[in-house]
């Protein structure tokens, strides 16, 4: 009896940390199998690559853990990709005056901002005041803003958007730099955004209350908490996520297309249930989901440095996807398991 | 005297002409009550009587068709629990409304949390007072446990907890509080109600446990049909008093007279030696025991965590590693799965209806179908009118109050909804059915009946094993009643010698007093 609860102990923590162990076999692997891979560029390009992934799969991390899904954030990150853009390469025309404002970088960056937080509200607000389905909800916005992404160039790429000395908009390009030369900066405000989002989420009372809607949202209700406003800041959250993916990813390629970050919300789908969020809500960390962005990009880059054809490329990451959730439906019954016992050894 | 008759005068808060209407059902009609302060005021009512009803009204959680509220001489009016909470009222709903995925001082203090500065919840606190509250109901467990991973009983403490951390508590509604603690923690609880209504403090208090009530009650009101019948301090009533204000006529449940001569029966199901250890030693079910015939109707008796759910579960197959053999119609057979289980013939009720037996998603009809849709495919389609025809003669059969089959589950009162899951058992047409505390939150008068439904499919040659904590309940059904105490079988008493006092006794044997 003692020896099968020694064996389940170890095999839950093994079973605990895999996506890290997950990660370690594939930093190996890729090392032996492409030759370049274990160099100071590959580290970088995995990283900023990581950096977007990772900031996306946070904001849809508190999404999925009150019971949701937010579809829209990769159409998201193209239009306010492509807000910015727009701003600094043609301005603000306002036809009224006749006039053509340019703005700052940081006013560029908040403006985008909201941008983001107002399609999280609309979510938001479709979701809790309409009931629509989460997953409906986010699928119509996923067009409407690829649409609009679109229809502000008429599909065309804003490029080279550095900005013009004598207009006072340069810098844009900072976001996509690295500075002492080696750290990048999305990488930077991919650890801010996930310390105050982990702090935010284990140490307040906001924190509980989106655990609590994902856990039973009746009695979330029931017992006082404003379950409506909290989905409706949880996706507003997602939308300014998706919006700083959106400036980081255009700052990066110097260039907003109005394509950029098609199919990545399933990037931040698959990063946060590799990271052990569960689907059916209430259940989730911010930790774990940067160890899950982390593995969805060393498979990406990883794959593309040994030549793996695209087509097999997404093949592989399904398969590791759908293996992630295998693995973790067994660790929780694992777990019921051991806690059975648990319980009836206090009886 | 003098200062019981003061008391009696000062009122906490009166409904006044409340009427709520649901699509199809008038839950309350015209209903006037008062919360008498500082004493304990029992709500009494058949199933769907509109109790619960009531108290979500003066909760916040529902609001009222039409009719008001006063607290004093003031008009109030709730439009959520906040509000509700904010002029300090409580409540433990009759449903376990708690959050499986959180420990247990989350559950405690959701939406209520203690922080340091603004935003940083104190945890350290919480612990504290969670260990504090749980000792002072005689139930520690500790805070950091999952909710999930507790019993319903230790649920049921939790849910009780939450409401006792609030400190300007004016009334605390109790809906059917003890429906799954055991005697020991009924006590408890009664205990620190009394300690409650001393400082001041109204409490409601709803079960369909009438003893209970003649025990801890101060005032008594009665609801039928959703109408005020009648109130009247409990000093001057007594049970078949309320029994029949309850239902209009007198019931009591009446022993079963059946002459039958069970060693001529043919054995159906036998089990020899179960066994299911304690991973840390010990056992949880000890070398227990037993045969069901042919007709019969077994009770299994037993203090709460005597074992009694855990051999349901190793007859269900949810304890592979279990040891012992079980015999199905003279033949041992290896129990592995449910669906196996099920397959051979066995059909589980199980204890928590929330939980294990009702998909709340789905409407009242289809629950009742569900496990049973084989029986109505005919080619790959189900055949509608087969199905609908049997669901409604379950409806009838068990008296489920409803008014349209096709209404969401929820939307039926909690009794109402047990009655659901024992229907659903019997459609699936068992050999066996086991019933786990299939009359938890049910009143007299549908424990009569869903018993009369047992009696009947018992005569027709199903054979059921039954679990009540409930005596009087397992005298009245059973044929031959087992007895467990700390996973061992103590009794095994037929026909007139299962006596309340035998029954009591078998179920201590090995217990040291607390
Ligand atoms: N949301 C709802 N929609 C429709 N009908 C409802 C709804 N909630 C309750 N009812 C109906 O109102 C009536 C009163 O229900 P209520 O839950 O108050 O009964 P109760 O007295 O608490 O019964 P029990 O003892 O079984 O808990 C029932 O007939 C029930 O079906
Ligand atoms: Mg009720």
């Amino acid at each position: 009896m003692k020896n099968s609860k020694t064996n389940h102990s170890i095999a839950m923590t093994v079973l605990k940390g895999r996506t890290f162990i997950v990660l370690v076999v594939l930093l190996i692997f890729f090392s032996f199998a492409a030759p370049n891979f274990l160099s100071e560029n590959t580290f970088m390009l995995i990283a900023k690559h990581v950096a977007l992934y990772g900031i996306l799969a946070i904001g849809m991390t508190y999404v999925i853990i009150t019971g949701g899904i937010d579809l829209s954030v990769g159409a998201v990150v193209g239009f306010t990709g492509m807000i910015a853009g727009g701003l600094i390469q043609e301005g603000l025309t306002l036809q009224i005056f006749g006039v053509t404002l340019y703005f700052s970088v940081p006013w560029i960056v908040l403006i985008v901002i909201v941008c983001g937080a107002l399609i999280g509200w609309l979510n938001g607000i479709i979701i809790t005041r309409f009931n629509v389905a989460p997953f409906i909800a986010t699928l119509g916005m996923m067009y409407v803003a690829r649409g609009f992404a679109m229809l502000r160039s008429n599909g065309a790429t804003y490029s080279d958007i550095t900005g013009k000395p004598a207009l006072g908009n340069t810098g844009f390009d900072f976001f996509g730099s690295s500075i002492f030369g080696k750290i990048p900066v999305g990488v930077i405000i991919l650890v801010v955004i996930a310390l105050i989002t982990a702090a935010i989420l284990k140490e307040t009372p906001f924190g509980w209350h989106v655990l609590s809607i994902g856990g039973n949202e009746r009695a979330a209700k029931l017992s006082g908490v404003k379950v409506n406003r909290v989905k409706i800041i949880v996706y507003i959250l997602s939308g300014v996520c998706a919006a700083i993916v959106g400036i980081i990813t255009t700052s990066q390629l110097v260039a907003a297309h109005p394509a950029t970050g098609e199919s990545w919300e399933m990037n931040a789908i698959a990063a946060a249930v590799l990271g052990g969020t569960s689907m059916a809500g209430g259940v989730g960390t911010i930790g774990g989901t940067i160890v899950g962005a982390f593995v969805i990009g060393v498979i990406n880059d990883g794959m593309v440095m040994c030549g793996v054809s695209e087509f097999w490329q997404m093949v592989i990451k399904g398969l590791v996807i759908v293996l992630a959730v295998i693995i973790d439906q067994f660790q929780r019954n694992l777990q019921a398991k051991i806690a059975l016992q648990a319980r009836n050894e206090n009886k | 005297m003098n200062t019981n008759e003061k008391m009696e005068d000062a009122v906490c808060l009166r409904a006044e002409n409340i009427s709520k209407i649901y699509p199809g059902t008038v839950a309350l009609d015209n209903v006037s009550f008062e919360v008498k302060t500082g004493r304990v005021n029992v709500l009494i009512g058949e199933n769907g009587a509109g109790k619960s009803t009531l108290m979500k009204i003066i909760a916040g959680i529902e609001q009222p068709s039409s009719g008001k509220l006063f607290m004093g001489d003031q008009e109030v009016s709730f439009h959520d629990t906040t509000e509700a909470r904010s002029h300090g009222i409580g409540i433990i709903h009759q449903e376990l409304s708690l959050f499986p995925n959180l420990n247990v001082y989350q559950n405690i203090f959701m939406a209520r949390e203690k922080t340091k500065g603004h935003f940083q919840l104190n945890n350290k606190q919480h612990a504290e007072l969670t260990e504090r509250i749980l000792a002072k109901l005689e139930h520690p467990i500790p805070p950091e446990t999952l909710v999930g991973n507790l019993r319903v009983g230790q649920q049921q403490m939790i849910e009780i907890a939450r409401n006792l951390i609030q400190d300007d508590l004016k009334i605390l509604i109790m809906d059917e509080p003890t429906s799954s603690l055991s005697a020991q923690e009924v006590d408890v609880l009664f205990k620190l109600m009394r300690e409650l209504t001393e400082e001041g403090i109204s409490i409601v208090y709803i079960s369909h446990r009438l003893e209970e009530i003649m025990r801890i009650g101060d005032h008594v009101t009665i609801l039928r049909d959703g109408k005020y019948v009648v109130d009247e301090e409990v000093s001057k009533i007594d049970v078949p008093w309320i029994v029949q204000h309850m239902v209009g006529t007198d019931k009591t449940y009446h022993k079963r007279e059946r002459s039958i001569d069970w060693s001529k029966a043919e054995t159906i199901l036998e089990v020899k030696n179960l066994t299911l250890p304690k991973s840390g030693g010990g056992y949880l079910v000890n070398h227990v025991s037993f045969e069901v015939k042919k007709g019969e109707i077994l009770g299994i008796y037993g203090l709460l965590g005597a074992g009694r759910t855990e051999i349901f579960e190793c007859i269900m197959g949810l304890h592979p590693e279990h040891e012992g053999e079980i015999f199905l119609n003279g033949e041992p057979i290896s129990v592995k799965s449910i669906s196996e289980q099920i397959d051979r013939g066995f059909a589980l009720v199980p204890e928590d209806r929330q939980r294990e037996g009702l998909v709340q998603t789905l409407d009242i009809g289809k629950n009742i179908s569900l496990s049973s849709l084989k029986n109505y495919v005919k080619g790959p389609f189900l055949d509608k009118q087969q199905e609908n025809a049997h669901i409604d003669e379950v409806i009838k059969d068990i008296h489920i109050k409803v008014s349209d089959k096709k209404l969401p589950i929820l939307s039926l009162s909690g009794g109402n909804q047990q009655k659901v899951v024992i229907g659903k058992g019997i459609l699936t047409q068992p050999k066996i059915l086991l019933l786990d505390e299939p009359s938890r939150g049910i009143d007299i008068g549908a424990k009569t009946e869903v018993f009369d439904i047992i009696n009947q499919y018992a005569s027709r040659g199903l054979s059921i094993v039954v679990i009540s904590s409930e005596l009087k309940e397992i005298i009245a059904i059973a044929d031959r009643v087992i007895v467990l105490s700390n996973g061992k079988k103590t009794a095994e008493l037929t026909g007139d010698d299962i006596k309340e006092d035998s029954l009591v006794l078998a179920s201590y044997q090995g217990h040291h007093g607390h």
